[in-house]
């Protein structure tokens, strides 16, 4: 056992929180409340490597091992959730889809563009995943949107929602029923029959455009076929997985940083003649929270490990995920307590926290499903049929 | 025992519901995106008697009692917590404290416009450095003859944008504190001296007024002293004992309303082929909402039932407050998880409940307040006294 984070993942985490306290803190309130897509702290990420940050350097790539891939996570997040998820869903769901069962054309074609920011529509070239659909949501399975084979093509049909980095994206991995069964699609944006609905408004993560996404007889080469048919429900788990592990970094992030402001305000906000910090009722809210946040720590480090070793993610990214959510909305919760009145305002960070934090709950499924997943797995050995 | 609504209060809810389903319900979420206080909907709660529920005929009340009054807030909370927020600074703090401690002439020109809803009351106690700490303010009013002249400011008060009248509380002799020198005024806002200087951009409750008031050389009549000089701590916690229950009742209509929507929409959506109300994780949540809902429930009143009966009621009002504003949270929190992404989703009332409910937990004394309320309360009777 060694708990510790090699010299080069400590020097990493000193840039990439260096990036977020520079880049991101001094204008996080004011996006929140523009409530638009951050391309520009987008692009000066792109400089830095952060669009490419798991892939490898033959696709510039900065060849981040998963831990401090999570390490750059958790920094974004501590001043911007939206940041760190409109990255997590580029990277993991996407990016790393593509290098795990992209065909080498695939790989040359789009790794190069998301991993840079450069080459696509917008000024920052990101991916998007569209799987969710009105009537599939937390039973993905249930996707309804066709793909008709037509000679060397596809043509897709349907809509989907929900679809993070929808309005700016310019690839999407798009999930869709083939004669061979689930099989994902890599759509770029200029696709002849692709159409992005409207934007989702949103209680957080206001600078996450969310839409809809429609494909009426939308015709894709077959070269744009992600792995083979029937391949696309392991292709979403496999991303979906990814995905949690990167959101229970998210969570670490916005859950440590609400600790910080809410400590820092407690020493200094002085009620019946001294700092609140003194009063039991406050120093309760941030022992407990404190200890959470650890534990999450631990549990976040232990999933990107298992992820770089290429373990099974099944158990462990539901189990990080569904305590990560859980963690963050106590803590954004009790941080937002400590700061009474102060916490309700949106002139201070706290607000903006808690609204962001209550979307881990829900986004990269709800907690109720992955507390199905990992009752599977814990009654497996029982032979106990365990369905959502 | 008798657990049965009279005919009167029976009627009185019908009424009331009918009103707020009619009138208020379909411009919540307008009142929410605008940033708009409902004066409409203020206007014709005063017209149709309502803002006088619990105030005595004599003075332009209904005279339906406490029992009533939480009638009206929990009606109102079911449909819109800005509206109930507006009402109970108007009734249960604002008029509230000269219903309580004024003289006949102060309730003959303040009460009876108030209770008619001609005019429009707060509560002005919270100052920058005296939250919870609610002695400690600084605002200072020095006698002049036969005026005194006020000093200082308040902040987040609420209806403090738009009302005629504002119970004040300053000190009036620094040497003896809470007990003795404080004393509270009652204000006219259109009194030189008198300045609104901004409004607060919150969270939630957004179609309220919550406002910082600059008090420079206000002169304020002897007359419209309120209670008697240096006993003004007494009458602003009177008076917020009453807010504390109505807060309950607010709460308690506010947790219904979730619970409603909840189970209405696990009837409605289909996942896994099945209801979402056959699966057990959803059964679960609310079945513990709805106990914990008709636990609220019986206790708000209870308690209003103490107040009509006249008797103590300080620990349970701050039991109401406390326990309301915490199943408020846990309900809307379900059902912002029933509903999945169309909880997070501002199109929907979910998400404005959400945001809104969180207030409870803060505003009206802390819950950490409530707790030393609470528990100082009851050490007493056992002879020990305890600090905050």
């Amino acid at each position: 056992m060694d708990f510790a984070l090699s010299e080069e993942q400590r020097m990493f985490r000193a840039m990439f929180e260096e990036f977020s306290t520079n880049e991101i803190a001094p204008i996080a309130e004011e996006m929140d409340h523009e409530e638009a897509p951050p391309l520009k702290v987008l692009q000066k990420a792109a400089r830095q490597g952060f669009l490419g940050a798991t892939l490898p350097e033959d696709y510039f790539g900065a060849a981040l091992d998963f831990i401090s891939y999570a390490l750059l996570i958790e920094a974004l997040a501590k001043d911007c959730m939206s940041i760190a998820v409109m990255l997590g869903t580029h990277v993991s769901m996407v990016e790393m889809s593509i290098l795990e069962h992209g065909s080498e054309a695939q790989k040359e074609t789009y790794l190069p563009m998301l991993a840079t920011g450069e080459g696509g529509r917008s000024s920052v070239s990101l991916g998007a995943f569209a799987l969710t659909e009105p009537d599939a949501g937390t039973n993905a399975k249930a996707i309804q949107t066709k793909a008709v084979p037509d000679g060397a093509s596809y043509v897709l049909d349907g809509v989907k929602t929900w679809v993070a980095n929808g309005e700016v994206a310019s690839l999407y991995l798009l999930f869709a029923q083939a004669p061979g069964g689930t099989t994902a699609f890599l759509v770029p944006v200029d696709a002849a029959g692709l159409t992005i609905g409207c934007r989702e408004p949103t209680l957080g993560l206001r600078n996450v455009p969310l839409n809809t996404l429609y494909v009426e007889a939308c015709s894709v080469p077959a070269a744009n076929r992600l792995g083979a048919e029937g391949e696309g429900w392991a292709i979403a788990e496999g991303a979906r997985r990814r995905m949690a592990i990167t959101l229970g970094a998210a969570a670490l992030g916005v859950a440590d940083d609400s600790i910080d402001v809410a400590t820092q305000f407690a020493s200094e906000r002085v009620q019946f003649g001294v700092p609140i910090a003194e009063k039991q009722a406050i120093q309760n809210y941030v022992a407990e929270s404190a200890a959470e946040v650890e534990a999450l720590r631990h549990l976040v480090y232990h999933g990107a490990w298992r992820a770089d070793r290429g373990d099974d993610l099944k158990f462990h990214a539901s189990v990080v995920k569904a305590f990560a959510a859980r963690v963050a909305r106590r803590v954004t919760d009790r941080m937002v307590q400590v700061m009474g009145g102060y916490g309700y305002m949106e002139d201070y960070p706290l607000a903006r926290k808690y609204r962001d934090a209550r979307a881990l709950g829900i986004i990269g499924g709800p907690t109720e499903l992955h507390d199905v997943r990992i009752a599977e797995d814990v009654f497996a050995e029982y032979e106990v049929e365990v369905t959502p | 025992m008798d657990f049965t609504f009279s005919p009167e209060h029976k009627a009185l809810r019908r009424m009331i519901r009918e009103f707020a389903e009619r009138e208020i319900a379909p411009i919540a979420a307008e009142l929410d995106r605008e940033h708009r206080v409902p004066m409409g909907i203020m206007r014709k709660l005063g017209e149709i008697g309502l803002l006088g529920v619990c105030f005595p005929q004599s003075y332009g009340g209904m005279g339906a009692g406490e029992m009533g009054y939480c009638i009206l807030m929990e009606e109102l909370g079911r449909v819109c917590t800005s509206t109930a927020t507006n009402v109970g600074a108007h009734i249960g703090i604002g008029a509230m404290a000269i219903h309580l401690d004024g003289s006949e002439e102060q309730r003959r020109k303040y009460l009876v416009p108030l209770a008619r809803g001609e005019k429009f009351a707060a509560f002005g106690l919270t100052e920058s450095n005296a939250g919870s700490d609610a002695a400690n303010i600084s605002t200072r009013a020095v006698r002049d003859g036969n005026e005194w002249i006020i000093n200082g400011g308040k902040i987040y008060i609420t209806n403090g944008g738009y009302a005629d009248v504002i119970t004040i509380m300053a000190v009036t002799d620094p040497t003896l504190g809470a007990r003795g020198g404080i004393t509270a005024f009652i204000v006219e806002t259109d009194w030189p001296g008198f300045e609104v200087a901004r409004e607060e951009d919150k969270m939630g409750i957004r179609g309220t007024s919550t406002a910082e008031l600059v008090f420079d050389d206000l002169r304020v009549p002897h007359e419209n002293v309120l209670g008697k000089v240096g006993e003004g701590f007494i009458t602003f916690m009177k008076s917020l004992d009453m807010g504390r229950l109505t807060l309950g009742a607010a709460c308690l209509g506010g947790a219904q309303g979730a619970l409603d929507w909840s189970i209405q929409w696990a009837k409605t959506r289909e996942q896994f082929g099945a209801q979402l109300a056959q699966k057990q994780s959803i059964q679960w949540k609310i079945a513990d909402i709805a106990t914990e809902v008709e636990a609220l429930r019986s206790l708000v009143y209870r308690v209003a039932w103490m107040v009509d009966a006249d008797q103590p009621f300080t620990r349970l009002a701050a039991m109401c407050k406390l326990y309301g504003s915490e199943v408020a949270s846990r309900a809307i929190d379900m059902a912002l998880q029933i509903h999945g992404g169309l909880g997070y989703s501002r199109d929907y009332p979910v998400e404005r409940a959400f945001r809104d409910a969180r207030i409870a937990e803060i505003f009206e004394g802390t819950n950490e307040i409530q707790r030393i309320v609470i528990a100082s309360r009851l050490f007493r009777e056992h002879g020990v006294r305890i600090g905050p």
